[in-house]
């Protein structure tokens, strides 16, 4: 089901302040692929996610993308094709719901001051892949966490992306929304063949959605492979040093794991 | 696009009302008469007199507010002023030394005028400096570099002042306290072009200046190369500042309060918020000059004393309305 690869990575490392966080990293993301990036705190996940998304240019090794150095591709090229959901967005000023979204069409926006009509035409659609149309004129500031987080995916997909990268995007959100963020993320995988890497800690959630798994363990990969074959015991424990139990479901659709 | 006109439209037209009424107010009236029929005291009062101190005003204010904007979208905190990385304190050093070595002590000319404009790019510099670290210019850094700076600076502005005698003293206070009161076009007219030219960049930068207000990753993830726009963002909004502040001395409260106010009533959009803001505070500058040259006239009354007090309670009155009704 997947394509030629979009990022290729050999050898990568990364130090902070001395302190080695990515050990060599190799491997390929494919067009068209679901990837979870699972692994405890502080084992390079977002470093490397962030590497990916051209926000972090300090690293050693190779990154390329689409065939390209990622340090010779312009921001505003990258932008163009690759969007990137944090964790959490706090903004200070009120800015509306429908001017965050419309942000997101900047990088395809030549000297012109004001939105055209076919930004404001990305914007809308991408509004209601999201189901934020209604929220258009309120205040970003003012809506709660799911709806921000929400909006924030909006402002991805009006870029008009190739990949999505994704960095916990649901970890301050409820259970409910969890769900309903990863469903529309789903579709734009299966719908619109986005590639998609998120790193998250819900290593079930991961193994819901995802059809590739890869789990960092300080600044190496330790298992790559389907969800299926990453989350066995042994390999957990080696991942986050605790002992879990994993469990098949029964309507064959991966595996899921809880405490021992 | 309707949304440019219907905020920018009411600010450009309340500069010109602004503009066509306030060279009529003064402690002489003004006949159209006495201005039409040629040379006459009347004309002279307007056009030498009135007309440049109100171009003036306007042109301090528009600039200040336009630096107000871009300093707070930089900092990403509302509250920022052309002032706060120190910009005002160093023009004050440089016009407390130039007074303290007496250079033209007779009236604040030209030598106060380069010294205080000196001072200002001092402060930029250093602070551009202290800020500058390998991962770019990371706000938090360039705040504390702006506070310290403007704590010793404004330790060896007391000193000069301290150390002088009661004229210049008197001098010092004068500048220090902010005046529109120009003779003349010359020489503030001179920095006109590049304070034009400033706005018209910050214009510009608009949209991106959005994008960096709601953050640098959200900037930088939708192709804003965050590290350039910043460094640029800073030094025109020195610029602005330093090059006006050179003439009038520190006025305070236009930078905060013109974009402060047009925020909450038209929202955080930078392309509205930056030519908004220009004829706003030009407008609302030459309102409290008019009327800091007459309600006690003919004694002046210091124009920052009259910003503060006019912007002051109508700023408290925005902040107290509903949030539902902001914008």
């Amino acid at each position: 089901m997947t394509g030629a690869p979009v990022y290729r990575i050999d050898d990568l490392r990364f130090a902070y302040a001395q302190t080695p966080v990515l050990n060599g990293i190799s491997t390929a993301i494919h067009v068209g692929n679901f990837v979870a990036l699972v692994g405890p705190n502080g084992a390079g996940k977002s470093t490397f996610l962030k590497i990916l998304a051209g926000l972090n240019r300090r690293y050693a090794g190779t990154v390329e993308f689409d065939g390209t150095s990622l340090s010779k591709v312009a921001l505003r090229d990258l932008a163009r094709r690759v969007a990137f959901v944090p964790q959490e967005t706090h903004v200070v000023f009120p800015f509306t719901v429908n001017q965050m979204v419309l942000m997101g069409r900047a990088p395809h926006q030549s000297a012109s001051l004001f939105d055209s009509g076919i930004d404001i035409e990305r914007a809308e659609e991408a509004m209601r892949l999201t189901d934020t149309l209604d929220l258009g004129k309120k205040a970003f500031t003012e809506l709660s966490g799911g709806e921000r987080q929400r909006v924030v995916l909006a402002s991805a997909l009006a870029q008009d992306p190739e990949v999505l990268l994704l960095d916990e995007p649901t970890v301050y959100l409820d259970l409910k929304h969890q769900i309903h963020f990863y469903d529309i993320v789903e579709r734009l995988n299966v719908e619109h063949r986005m590639t998609i890497v998120s790193v998250t800690h819900d290593v079930n959630l991961a193994a819901r959605y995802a059809r590739r798994m890869i789990a960092m363990r300080a600044g190496q990969f330790v298992a790559d492979g389907l969800p299926e074959s990453v989350l066995t015991t042994e390999n957990l424990y080696e991942i986050f040093e605790v002992s879990v139990a994993v469990f098949k479901r029964t309507d064959g659709r991966g595996s899921y794991i809880i405490p021992a | 696009m309707r949304r440019f006109i219907a905020v920018v439209g009411p600010c450009v037209l309340l500069f010109a009302a602004v503009l066509l009424i306030a060279p009529l107010i003064g402690d002489r009236g003004l006949s159209l008469r006495g201005i039409l029929s040629g040379a006459s005291t009347e004309r002279d009062i307007l056009v030498l007199v009135r007309l440049p101190r109100i171009l003036f005003g306007a042109f301090v204010g528009g600039a200040l507010a336009v630096a107000g904007v871009l300093f707070q979208a930089l900092l990403r905190n509302s509250l920022a002023t052309p002032f706060t990385l120190g910009i005002s304190s160093g023009s004050s050093l440089g016009a407390v030394i130039a007074i303290w070595l007496g250079l033209d002590v007779a009236f604040l000319g030209f030598p106060v005028i380069l010294f205080a404009f000196a001072g200002a790019l001092l402060t930029v510099a250093l602070v551009f400096f202290i800020a500058r670290s390998s991962g770019g210019l990371p706000t938090f850094t360039l705040l504390l570099a702006g506070v310290t700076l403007n704590f010793i600076f404004g330790a060896l502005v007391l000193f000069f002042h301290y150390s002088s005698n009661f004229a210049q003293s008197y001098l010092m206070t004068t500048w220090m306290m902010g005046s529109l009161n120009v003779v003349g076009y010359t020489p503030w007219v001179r920095a006109v072009p590049i304070v034009l030219l400033a706005i018209v960049f910050v214009i510009v930068m608009s949209p991106k200046l959005n994008l960096l207000a709601a953050g640098e990753d959200w900037a930088s993830t939708r192709g804003v190369n965050v590290h350039r726009l910043k460094t640029f963002s800073y030094f025109i909004g020195s610029v602005l500042t330093g090059a006006v502040t050179a003439f009038s001395g520190p006025i305070g409260f236009v930078g905060l309060v013109v974009p402060h106010s047009l925020r909450m009533i038209a929202g955080p959009d930078h392309r509205i918020l930056v030519p908004g803001s220009f004829f706003l505070g030009a407008a609302f500058l030459v309102l409290c000059d008019t009327a800091a040259r007459t309600i006690l006239s003919p004694t002046e009354i210091p124009v920052g004393v009259i910003t503060a007090l006019l912007g002051g309670p109508f700023f408290i009155a925005l902040l107290k309305r509903k949030p539902g009704e902001l914008w």
